[in-house]
């Protein structure tokens, strides 16, 4: 769909941590490096476009807004979105089809999170009706208890071991080494990951996301904008497609934050199941495909579900993911280095921000921008997540 | 000597028979389109080619295979209420029921740990207490293996 593409003309990121200050001052932090990437004043934004944090009261669900006041209004149009995990992207396309449609020329997309200590858990009070209340009252099923249940399904259906896993692990914190928005940086070994706690059988505790602190922005422009204003830069990376696909009935995986999937019993089970989907949207929108990247940046909650990716993003068929794995095909160095970044193993998840420092990370490797994490010659580069309740988020970009 | 009062668990009225002997789990099946639902479909029907808005209320099968299987080592948070007083590590199963082509989550009957599952396993569905308090039992439907289904 060439014509449909916009520029990404700046990024920018406050470091993750668990720094315990108020998320706008990450989310500040984070545009005012895209808008330093950018050569842009603060002043030139047409359109804020928010990832909202819905745990820190009444400012979070209003993020667009909060963040431009906290900048100094300055009139420019606002939007908030929530998408849980996919929130960023729920963003980044808000922001997009407004430049697509010729609403805007510059547009600012910013997602920043403070987060609790320990498992995420649902808002307080009794909420019997909410399905992110049930699955904790009635069952006891936290993030961890999802992530496990597909792990143990990789174990059974493809015979992948621990081991496995924590080799994805092993990967992603050697690549967060280098990286100096990572929360950790610190090398580990299999062995480290395999004697640390069992969470959820059979995920131990390194091989499971933490929460964290952070932001990050992106400053999209049109084309023609990016033309003129980029003089001497070059060839600015573009946008070339956004997925937000929602999932098709019947979703027959159990995901979050669901107690039961939908029944196949009438109608049979869509050709790819709702993780596959998202990725192939974005593929199908830009005319690229698998064949044509670079390096992927997942969302890697748990170290199995890193391989999952591998599968649903079309790097390998299904069951392959274990081998491309221990190949080193998805190292930096090898044939499609993935979350090159160091993942959310090395950032952990802040999750307004995290589909959106996807983004920065994917801007960065295509500009050579990446030191000591530079896939060479990187052109091409997608994102992939997926947000609670059936939200599809992916990017693709191009240099 | 008190009865204690047995109540299903605040969210999950209407979505389980408390039968002693063969308690099931309380779905929808469409008149229309004829697609099972569970929970049930408060909407209409999540078929999104079917128009439909009224549902049978139909038991599920009792009996299942586990399609996947996890424990909670740690002490989920709240609205989690721990029935014990310190956090026992249970099991929690995702079971598959064929009939209706459903895979529907919930723990596994104390006493058995994730040791004792393999995928594919035949289980079949309890009711038991969730938590207690006071003069009441809040109860759940949970998993248990059958007796002479094993592990497969």
């Amino acid at each position: 769909m060439a014509g449909h593409e916009v520029a990404v003309l700046g990024v920018g990121m406050h470091p993750w941590g668990k720094w315990g200050r108020n998320f706008v001052e990450y989310g500040v932090a984070a545009a005012r490096d895209a808008l330093r990437d950018a050569g842009l004043p603060w002043s030139d934004v047409q359109f804020v476009s928010g990832a909202d944090t819905m745990r820190n009261g009444y400012p979070g669900y209003v993020s667009g807004a909060t963040f431009a006041q906290a900048m100094g209004w300055n009139g420019a149009r606002v939007a908030s979105s929530y998408a849980a995990c996919a929130s960023g992207v729920t963003a980044i396309e808000a922001a997009r089809t407004r430049i697509l449609a010729g609403l805007c020329d510059v547009a600012l997309v910013v997602g920043a999170d403070t987060t609790p200590k320990g498992f995420l858990a649902p808002n307080a009070g009794d909420r019997p009706t909410d399905p992110d209340w049930l699955r904790f009252r009635l069952i006891g099923a936290t993030n961890p208890t999802y992530f496990a249940l597909a792990a143990r399904r990789r174990m059974d259906l493809h015979g992948a071991t621990s081991t496995d896993f924590a080799k994805v692990k092993v990967k992603n914190a050697a690549n967060g080494l280098a990286n100096p928005n990572a929360r950790y940086q610190k090398a580990v070994t299999v062995d480290d990951v395999l004697a640390s706690p069992v969470v959820a059988d059979p995920l131990h505790l390194l091989e499971i996301c933490a929460t964290s602190d952070g932001g990050a922005a992106v400053v999209l422009t049109s084309l023609e904008y990016a033309r003129r204003h980029a003089g001497s830069a070059g060839a600015p990376v573009r946008v070339a497609a956004v997925s937000t696909v929602t999932p098709t009935y019947p979703k027959t995986i159990v995901d979050l934050p669901d107690l039961a999937t939908d029944s196949s019993a009438v109608v049979a089970a869509p050709e790819l199941r709702f993780k596959a989907s998202i990725a192939h949207a974005a593929y199908e929108e830009a005319g690229i495909g698998p064949e044509d990247l670079s390096l992927a940046e997942v969302y890697d909650l748990s170290t199995a579900l890193e391989l999952d990716w591998y599968e649903d993003i079309g790097l390998c068929k299904v069951g392959e993911a274990e081998r491309l794995l221990n190949d080193g095909d998805t190292s930096l160095g090898g044939r499609i280095p993935v979350n090159p970044s160091g993942g959310l193993a090395s950032f952990g998840e802040a999750v307004p921000a995290q589909a959106i420092a996807q983004v920065c990370e994917v801007t960065w490797q295509l500009r050579g921008q990446a030191t000591g994490r530079q896939v060479e010659g990187a052109t091409t580069g997608l994102t992939a997540n997926q947000g609670l309740f059936g939200h599809g988020s992916s990017v693709l970009l191009t240099r | 000597m008190t009865t204690r009062t047995r109540v299903p668990a605040l969210g999950a009225e209407g979505w389980f028979t408390t039968d002693d002997a063969e308690p099931a789990l309380l779905g929808q099946r469409c008149t229309t389109c004829g697609t099972y639902a569970f929970p049930k479909a408060d909407h209409g029907c999540p078929n999104p080619a079917c128009a439909g808005t009224t549902f049978d209320e139909v038991p599920l099968s009792r009996r299942g295979t586990i399609w996947s299987y996890t424990d909670a080592r740690y002490q989920p948070p709240s609205p989690y209420v721990v029935p014990t007083d310190a956090h026992e590590p249970f099991a929690i199963a995702a079971v598959e029921l064929a009939h209706e082509g459903i895979v529907v989550m919930g723990q596994v009957v104390p006493g058995v740990s994730v040791d004792d599952l393999t995928v594919g396993q035949e289980v079949e569905v309890v009711v038991d207490v969730l938590f207690s308090d006071d003069d009441t039992d809040h109860l759940i439907w949970k998993w248990r293996p059958t007796s002479d289904g094993g592990a497969s």
